[in-house]
């Protein structure tokens, strides 16, 4: 039950795109298409659920063991980034049809600020390793999810005619602006 | 390029929320009040300017292949100084910045600057360059703060100037977006004119 209460805050209540201001870059960045915006989505998935486990474990067993827990930035930026490039290189091994999919994503990633936040956000909230997961797993779907309908909205869009400064980033972010007011519909659901 | 053009192209030619719409993440979540955004605004611009000057001092040093992960990590150091101080000494805005000041870490406009100016240029115009995106950066986060603060609760900087309860929805996450898509296109039309 607890899960459960977990993962629908993250996809719906508290959205990391649309309520937390997680992710906004690749949000405005790659919907202009619905397979792009799948691509994005399952590699980032990927990423925030290792990242979060890896996160986890070394400010448990190594920051807090040694007292530098104000370390936690630096530390997580460069496991974050490493854990990029490794899967990355791992993927490229192993599954060359994945690494098509996935590989053009996976160096803006980094820079996802949606990964540093939910490994952040997990140790703020004093979850456990599996609830952490949890966590971070409905994250990215909740990410994925904003991600998708804004691409879907936005290919309708190509075909209308926009006025000619609101093109672009701007009628995203509108678009984006409606999709939050939607979404605090569901504000009351899980106290 | 003389040094005052250095310092000014960050204010609007090349502003960085506005023009380049780099740090898009923070600009939403602080803009929620003029003084939050401007909170963010200088944290962000002691960092800049902090990475720029080192990375500038450290660009003969740093072996070109590497260059990106050491940037981080020079970024990430002034982060968490400006994390520990924020922390002891304004700790009601480090509350309501919450999660974001760690996060500078990842907003581009830091390793924008890092990469496309500070490790090619001087350490004096580094510091200029830096300064400047810096003021650029909070002047569009203090605008946009003082515009959602007014328009949702009818004051700026906690003076109220109309009374009533305001349009909530401004301070809340919708307005955040709506506020920036349309200070956006304004820029656009100003500029194409």
């Amino acid at each position: 039950m607890e899960y459960i209460l977990i993962i629908i805050s993250a996809v719906f209540i508290n959205n990391v795109v649309l309520a937390q201001f997680l992710g906004i870059c690749p949000f405005l960045g790659v919907s202009n298409k619905v397979n792009t915006a799948l691509g994005m989505a399952g590699a980032v998935t990927f990423v925030i659920v290792l990242a979060t486990m890896v996160t986890y474990l070394i400010q448990v067993y190594v920051l807090n063991k040694l007292g530098i827990a104000f370390m936690q930035t630096i530390t997580f930026i460069l496991v974050i980034a490493a854990l990029v490039q490794m899967v990355e290189i791992i993927l490229k091994k192993i599954s060359q049809p994945l690494y098509q999919a996935l590989g053009i994503f996976l160096p803006l990633i980094t820079t996802n600020c949606a990964v540093l936040g939910v490994a952040i956000l997990v140790i703020k909230k004093n979850y456990n390793l599996l609830e952490g997961v949890v966590y971070g797993a409905s994250i990215a779907v909740g990410f994925g999810l904003a991600l998708i309908i804004l691409a879907g909205i936005r290919e309708q869009l190509e075909l209308v005619n926009i006025p000619k400064g609101m093109k672009g980033v701007p009628i995203s972010l509108v678009i984006a602006g409606i999709l939050a007011l939607a979404f605090m519909g569901f504000t009351g659901i899980v106290k | 390029m003389n040094q005052l053009q250095n310092l000014t192209k960050g204010f609007f030619k090349e502003n960085p929320i506005l023009v380049l719409v780099l740090g898009t993440c923070p600009t939403l979540a602080t803009s929620s009040s003029a003084l939050n955004g401007m909170g963010m605004g200088i944290a962000t611009t002691f960092v800049l300017i902090g990475s720029n000057v080192v990375i500038s001092l450290l660009s003969n040093v740093i072996p070109d292949k590497v260059r990106i992960p050491a940037f981080i990590v020079v970024i990430a150091s002034f982060v968490t100084v400006v994390d520990l101080v924020m922390q002891a000494f304004v700790p009601a805005l480090y509350e309501a910045l919450g999660i974001f000041i760690p996060l500078i870490v990842v907003n581009c406009i830091v390793l924008g600057r890092a990469e496309a100016y500070a490790s090619k240029n001087s350490v004096f115009s580094s510091f200029i360059d830096g300064l400047g995106m810096g003021l650029g950066f909070t002047m569009a986060l203090g605008i946009l703060g003082a515009f959602r603060e007014l328009v949702g609760s009818g004051s700026i900087l906690g003076h109220k100037f109309i009374s009533g309860d305001g349009v909530l929805v401004f301070i809340l996450a919708p307005g955040a977006f709506w506020a920036l898509g349309y200070l956006i296109a304004l820029i656009n039309r100003i500029k194409r004119s």
